[in-house]
């Protein structure tokens, strides 16, 4: 189907030296600024970073992970899923489990279980909470359950060529499964409050302000691995043929390679960066429940990729921020404003911001680069071009459109 | 229990005892009550009366069971005002307690109430006993109704061969089948203890047509206590037992097929319009849900108007609130299409978010104006109360209503679809769009007429939820999943594909949520429902064609 996605420039290197140097200065700036700014200068300084002000930033730069696995599905292989927050949700319950566990006894009925399990009056853990006491395990676990259920569905859904809309109402019911299953007691994973009241990881107290930047400073560094192994993957072959499968699947059937593979690593990889994004957001932000899964959150994901550009790896990872920050600062000046806002911004990014935020810019860039350079000429002839696009596109847009419906 | 049995025969051999006595000792007393006591409207005896009103409750009850043995009519004044505690014995008179004076029971003359006046003191079993014996006394009304009711108060009553003269009688002359069959079971339940070995069998061969888990009890204490010593009776019993779980097992079948039915008539109504806009414009709709909800509060108003302004025809605010749910439903649909939809075509999804952003707006606008508290939409009248099939089951009237709704909303969206010319366009377009702009058809306008009556539909959705559940801004989240497999398994563009799919999804569901609960059920429904696409991913009824995207 037809979609405005930014067409593929040809690249053959993972970033032009000036990225590399915006990314070693990001790397300074979670490594370095932050935690000077948040621990050594004093409280009372204006330079000083306040422990929200770290913790709202860290909780974006874990949705920005997720928004750029995202982007991986969506922006480069053209899947969109509606139900990204259960692998986000799965990590995170994965990495609740070793939390849990290193409560110890400190919880509120003092027994080796965690409360919620005396509640429901169980004597044992069930089976699937074995062994999740160890740290590597439950690190084993946060990568598995999201990729292996990430499989499983993954290659159901792509060997029968389940695709377009059809593929998103299907993540999304799957969300939908697995917050009910996760809201039931019986579960064995806290039901409606989840897990929370954590003490300790790693049998150091989860509240000092050291702790709290280290998980910062993981989670800023995770993200930035994250991206440039992203990079490194749409760059690559590999990536190039989902860039084609987007674009033309059929076409790319026809050239004898075999869509499901592609697709099927893609995904699994996108569940499990989602799955370790969750893992660094629970300890941080202290909580973790089936409302994670709800099949709103899993949309709003979506849009986070949409706002900032999709198909551009840091499109989404700006499109996390602004939407996040513009989130934080509604709920707390504006509650009543804030679905609203984010209502128009799905409805408006998707009319007048099909390359996001980023395409926004390179637009305005190119246009002042117009201007520069010959001003007449150029923008006749730009114009010429556009229109000349504009009809083969609107044509194939029609071709593809009875192709569908037929 | 044991013991009740024990009393029970005891009664039954004093009872027969009286029976044979009666015309001999009785006849010339009633004769002379009935020439000297005139005065009272009840042609109870005095010696009746001092009977039902003192002494020990055994012979209270003995006394009971003669009166209605006797199928004496006249005595149920009487007996209610002792139900009523508005009998009390002051020394040796029995007196009536109303409400302005106190009368002499026996002779009907005005007495002063003294304060040492004493209640009748009824036990459980005595006033149990008098209960079924107003019940019985009621079964010689001329009134249907009132037989009904009395057959049905008799069932789980204790079994009191005193009664079964009367029910035998009644039972003979009964023209409602309906009464007859109810007090067959009395009946039954009744000769159950009786003597004969014959007419025991026989009862237990009656009881094993009911679906009554009162009588299943019942039969199953007196086996388990020993009250039934006879073999072949025994098996007998069983056998009814087996019998009665059967038909309560096929009753609670039917119910659980109804309830599936209706919850398929309500995803149908959810899915019909999601299915027209769908499969005409490729737009999955998440906005839908809000138009149901929108839908909802249209109800909501039309009902306030009628409320406020002519409350005289409150019962039939549904006739308007129908049609102004579905105009103004299908206004907002028409608008969202002119002023979003429009601009994505052949981007499905773009429409998808953009069409979520709509229903985070609409929602928020709705919290807005109405709070974000559930809004009252009250039933109509005529729509409270339900059919009643068999004890276990009961059909809600507003349920029906539903189902009866549902199936006029098909009937005239295939009418539109088939008959008229927007639906002939509507069909073109979803064939072949192109084509269908060659021959001249405004397609721009045909989408903004289809994504209007998908909306509308939509809104009688809404009409129908508010008459069975809460009404408040997330209605429509809650049936917004469902709704989409449904379109999902239907396929689209075809009606027989979406009505196919939400009576399946709904009775399946209805059916796994009696095996395994509410939440399961739903997980397995979408497991099913997944595992499903994988054999047809095009859904039930596709149309057939060669192209590829």
């Amino acid at each position: 189907m037809h979609q405005q996605f930014p067409q593929p420039k040809l690249i053959r290197r993972i970033y032009s030296e000036k990225a590399w140097g915006a990314l070693a200065i990001a790397i300074a700036v979670i490594c370095v600024l932050f935690p000077v700014l948040n621990l050594l200068v004093p409280a009372d300084s204006i330079l000083h970073l306040s422990d929200y002000t770290v913790a709202l930033t860290g909780k974006i730069l874990c949705y920005a992970i997720v928004a750029l696995a995202i982007d991986l599905v969506w922006g480069y292989t053209g899947i969109l899923s509606l139900g990204h927050g259960v692998f986000f949700a799965l990590g995170g319950y994965a990495f609740g489990m070793y939390l849990m566990r290193q409560i110890g006894t400190d919880g509120s009925y003092h027994s080796n279980l965690p409360d919620f399990m005396v509640f429901l009056d169980w004597k044992t853990y069930p089976w699937y909470w074995q062994m999740t006491d160890h740290f590597w395990y439950a690190i084993l676990l946060v990568i598995m359950v999201p990729g292996v259920l990430a499989f499983i569905f993954g290659y159901f859904a792509f060997r029968s060529r389940i695709k377009g809309v059809y593929f998103s109402i299907i993540t999304q019911a799957m969300t939908y499964a697995f917050m009910l299953l996760f809201f039931r007691n019986e579960t064995g994973f806290g039901g409606n409050n989840g897990f929370t009241d954590f003490k300790r990881l790693l049998d150091i107290p989860i509240t000092t302000p050291q702790m709290r930047m280290a998980l910062f400073v993981i989670t800023g560094v995770t993200m930035l691995a994250l991206l440039l192994v992203s990079r490194a993957i749409v760059t690559s072959k590999f990536g190039r043929v989902l860039t084609a499968i987007r674009d033309a699947e059929s076409r790319v059937m026809f050239s004898g390679y075999n869509p499901l593979h592609y697709k099927l690593t893609i995904w699994t990889f996108s569940a499990i960066v989602c799955g370790i994004a969750g893992a660094l957001y629970v300890p941080q932000v202290g909580i973790i429940n089936p409302s994670e899964m709800s099949p709103g959150n899993s949309i709003e994901i979506a849009i986070w990729a949409a706002v900032g550009g999709r198909g551009t790896l840091i499109g989404p990872l700006v499109g996390a921020g602004i939407v996040n920050g513009a989130k934080s600062y509604f709920t707390e000046a504006f509650p009543e404003y804030w679905l609203y806002f984010l209502g128009l911004l799905f409805v408006l990014a998707t009319l007048y911001l099909p390359q996001g935020v980023l395409g926004l810019i390179d637009k305005i860039k190119a246009k002042k680069q117009a201007a520069k350079s010959s001003p007449e000429i150029q923008s006749s002839s730009e114009l010429k071009l556009n229109s000349e696009l504009k009809l083969s596109s609107d044509a194939e847009a029609g071709v593809e459109n009875e192709a569908g419906k037929a | 229990m044991l013991l009740n049995s024990l009393i029970l025969k005891r009664h039954g051999l004093a009872l027969v005892a009286i029976k044979r006595a009666m015309p001999r000792m009785l006849a010339p007393l009633l004769m002379f009550a009935l020439m000297a006591f005139n005065i009272n409207a009840s042609a109870l005896t005095n010696e009746e009366k001092v009977g039902l009103a003192t002494g020990e409750n055994e012979s209270r009850m003995a006394v009971l069971d003669q009166v209605v043995a006797k199928g004496d009519v006249d005595a149920l004044p009487f007996l209610k005002l002792i139900i009523d505690d508005a009998i009390k014995i002051q020394g040796k008179d029995v007196v009536i307690v109303g409400d302005d004076a106190t009368t002499d029971a026996l002779t009907g003359k005005e007495v002063t109430l003294s304060d040492d006046a004493e209640d009748i003191v009824n036990n459980n079993r005595m006033g149990s006993e008098l209960d079924a014996s107003v019940a019985a006394l009621n079964l010689l009304s001329k009134d249907a109704k009132v037989r009904l009711e009395s057959a049905k108060a008799l069932q789980g009553t204790e079994a009191n061969a005193s009664r079964l003269s009367l029910i035998q009688k009644v039972e003979e002359t009964e023209t409602d089948d309906k009464v007859k069959d109810m007090l067959a079971l009395v009946r039954a339940s009744i000769q159950l203890t009786s003597e004969d070995k014959a007419m025991r069998l026989a009862a237990a061969e009656t009881l094993a047509a009911s679906a009554n888990s009162g009588i299943k009890q019942m039969l199953s204490t007196r086996l388990a206590e020993g009250g039934e010593t006879d073999p072949e009776v025994k098996t007998a019993i069983q056998d009814a037992l087996k019998n009665i779980d059967r038909n309560l097992a096929m009753y609670e079948r039917i119910g659980q097929m109804f309830t599936g039915i209706s919850l398929g008539s309500i995803l149908l109504l959810a899915a019909l319009g999601l299915a027209v806009t769908y499969g005409l414009m490729g737009v999955i709709n998440m906005a839908h849900g809000e138009m149901m909800m929108i839908g909802a509060y249209v109800t909501f108003l039309v009902q306030n108007f009628f409320l406020h302004y002519m409350p005289s025809y409150f019962q039939w605010y549904l006739l308007a609130a129908v049609p102004a749910a579905f105009v103004i439903t299908g206004l907002v649909g028409i608008v969202l299409e002119k002023t979003v939809l429009r601009f994505l075509y052949g981007r499905p999804l773009e429409t998808l978010l953009a069409t979520w952003g709509v229903s985070l707006i609409l929602m928020q606008a709705v919290r807005t104006i109405f709070g974000a508290q559930n809004v009252s939409v009250e039933n109509p009248a005529w729509m409270s109360g339900g059919i009643e099939v068999a004890a276990n089951l009961v059909l809600p009237y507003n349920r029906i209503f539903i189902i009866a709704f549902a199936v006029m909303v098909l009937v005239m969206i295939w009418l539109m679809l088939t008959k008229t010319r927007l639906g002939l366009f509507i069909r073109a377009v979803t064939q072949n769009r192109g084509m269908a702009s060659c021959t001249g058809v405004n397609t721009s306008k045909v989408d903004a007429l289809a994504f209007g009556l998908g909306s509308g539909i939509a809104g009688l959705a809404g009409v129908a939820l508010s008459q069975i559940g809460n009404v408040g801004p997330a209605l429509g989240q809650s049936y917004i999943v469902d709704s989409f497999m449904v379109v999902v398994v239907g396929g689209v563009g075809q009606l027989a594909g979406a009505v196919y799919a939400a009576m399946g999804v709904g009775i399946l569901s209805k059916f796994l949520e009696g095996m395994a609960g509410a939440v399961l059920a739903k997980i397995f429904i979408l497991v099913i429902v997944i595992i499903f696409i994988q054999k047809r991913p095009q859904g039930l009824f596709a149309f057939k064609g060669r192209s590829i995207d």
